[in-house]
């Protein structure tokens, strides 16, 4: 059995926001971040809650996957199980949204259901997996990647927002022009790598 | 072995996760008991929140249409929503012109109860109920065609347009496992609320109408639901052209009575179509109603009649008879009830004398 590997969670945690961020680096989760990236308040609220399933998830498979997967030698079956685990909690945080905050609840509408298929959260999962993280890391490393999609979400929204009114190239407008600025924006971001190198 | 492990676990996992999912649903769904006040006032339901409002009315016996079950495909679930439903989703938005949208209709499907509601339904839709009915008495109009009058017993008293109809429910029978329900026009007038009176014509191979003719006798109990139904008067004219063939005359006889019965002042004439004289029924009756009332002239029409049936009355087609009495559709409007095809006939006819979508109302069968 590996051992998980001995780098500090922290270092995790800031790697997962800014070297290997979920969207500009890796491009995880991008059919959600490219439909609701029009708003800024409504992408904040998305990134928000794709945080919250990134870290509950995370939290409930690293002890499924660490009590029952491993030593019953079931990995063949982990996808499935995760998968699930992420559809129950999501269809739990749509529940309490409706409740608590029936203005985004309706805002994002079939996204928030969609966040169950999207890659990032069983990406994160499966990351965890493959580098056989332990369960701060595994969390920090949750935390960290929701961290680092909201601000990709958030920061495309600012910028789309800020050209909502300019004149575009027809063609571009809408997806187009969103995954030009998330281009250039991941460009950028090549600069942090080296800072930290978690891969 | 290594089977068993998976399965269980994979049992178990999902058995958790479910256990997880309700309880959170127990406590997050909750939202409490809610009352829906329905067209002002006229009934107020306390239905227990977290259910869309089509579901929480159809629990409480009150159906609004739907196609598809709630999965906003169909758009015709809507109702007027007062106050408490909160703000549009996307969901509803292509099922609803501007103009719904600015009178607050929603789509019934897609509202979650929350909290107290508001809402109009309309008259139509609110009266529609499921009946347990008694047959008091069942008549042989003719050789296939039987009349059956039926007290309603729970709820026992029904508010319909005349021309409405209602969906009689089978029970298995010999052959026949499965229940089907069919639908007949009422042929009582409204005021009858106690009761509704039925006309049905045998069809050969028929499951209910076999049902009805060979397995029901009086005091057998039957379960009806209505009213439905859009053909019931309009009335933005002086004279109305009654047209009717075989088991038709139900919604036009219900039309006849409740005018007459309502005083309305319309000049109506009504045409009965059939073969030869033994088809012919109510005769009498429409008779009798032509004599008291100045105003109701009744024409039957024999296409075949017999050398028996010594027939004296109007010979011909039913669409070659109301052309020669209709001069044209000056402040008139039609009321048809009969076979496709019969109704297609008669359509052209009218058509000619000058009735338009506007002024000419059917109910094919």
């Amino acid at each position: 059995m590996v051992d998980s590997p001995s780098i500090s969670p922290w270092v995790i945690f800031f790697a997962s926001i800014l070297t290997s961020n979920m969207i500009l680096s890796n491009f995880l989760g991008m059919c959600s971040y490219i439909s609701i990236s029009g708003e800024y308040k409504t992408a904040s609220g998305l990134g928000k809650a794709v945080s919250l399933v990134l870290v509950l998830t995370m939290g409930v498979n690293y002890a499924i996957y660490h009590l029952v997967i491993r030593p019953l030698g079931l990995e063949y079956v982990q996808y499935i199980v995760f998968i699930m685990v992420i559809a129950a909690s999501v269809q739990v945080i749509e529940m309490a949204m409706d409740r608590f905050l029936p203005d985004l609840h309706r805002k994002l509408g079939i996204f928030l259901p969609l966040i169950t298929v999207n890659c990032a959260i069983l990406g994160s999962t499966l990351f965890m997996v493959i580098r056989n993280y332990g369960l701060f890391q595994a969390l920090l490393f949750a935390l960290g990647s929701g961290l680092g999609w909201w601000l990709a979400i958030s920061a495309l929204a600012a910028i789309r927002e800020k050209i909502a009114r300019n004149k575009l190239p027809r063609g571009l407008a809408g997806p187009g022009i969103a995954f030009i600025i998330t281009g250039l924006m991941a460009l950028a971001f090549i600069g942090f790598s080296g800072i930290f190198a978690v891969q | 072995m290594a089977v068993l492990t998976t399965v269980l676990s994979l049992a178990a996992v999902s058995a958790v996760l479910s256990v997880f999912i309700i309880v959170a649903e127990l406590f997050l769904n909750n939202y409490g008991d809610c009352q829906v006040d329905i067209n002002r006032g006229e009934r107020k339901l306390t239905v227990k929140g977290g259910d869309s409002l089509l579901s929480s009315l159809s629990g409480q016996a009150i159906f609004l249409p739907s196609a598809c079950g709630g999965k906003a495909t169909c758009g015709l679930c809507k109702v007027r929503v007062l106050d408490g439903a909160g703000p549009l989703l996307p969901t509803e938005e292509p099922y609803l012109s501007a103009e719904e949208i600015s009178q607050g209709i929603r789509l019934s499907c897609q509202i979650k109860v929350k909290r107290d509601l508001q809402i109009l339904i309309p008259e139509e839709l609110f009266n529609i109920r499921q009946f347990m009915t008694r047959i008091e008495r069942i008549d042989r109009l003719t050789h296939d065609i039987l009349g059956l009058r039926l007290t309603l017993e729970e709820p026992d008293a029904i508010r319909f347009k005349a021309g409405q109809y209602v969906q009689l429910y089978t029970e298995p029978y010999g052959k026949v496992k499965e229940k089907v329900f069919r639908a007949y026009s009422m042929a009582s007038a409204p005021s009858d609320q106690h009761a509704v009176e039925l006309i049905v014509r045998l069809v050969p191979e028929g499951i209910c109408t076999t049902y009805v003719h060979q397995v029901l006798k009086p005091g057998d109990t039957v379960k009806l639901s209505g009213p439905y139904g859009d053909f019931y008067l309009r009335g933005a004219c002086s004279e109305l052209v009654l047209i009717a063939g075989g088991s038709g005359l139900a919604p036009i006889r219900s039309l006849i009575l409740d005018i007459l019965e309502k005083e309305l002042p319309y000049k109506m004439t009504f045409f009965f179509g059939a073969v030869r004289r033994a088809d012919l029924y109510y005769v009498q009756e429409m008779n009798d109603l032509a004599a008291r009332y100045p105003q109701f002239r009744f024409i039957p029409g024999l296409s075949k009649p017999e050398p028996a049936d010594d027939w004296q009355g109007e010979t011909g087609l039913i669409t070659e008879i109301v052309s020669r009495y209709v001069p044209d559709s000056q402040d008139k409007e039609a009321y048809l009830c009969g076979s496709p095809g019969m109704i297609n006939a008669c359509l052209s006819v009218l058509n000619q004398k000058g009735f338009t979508e506007e002024t000419i109302f059917y109910d094919k069968f």
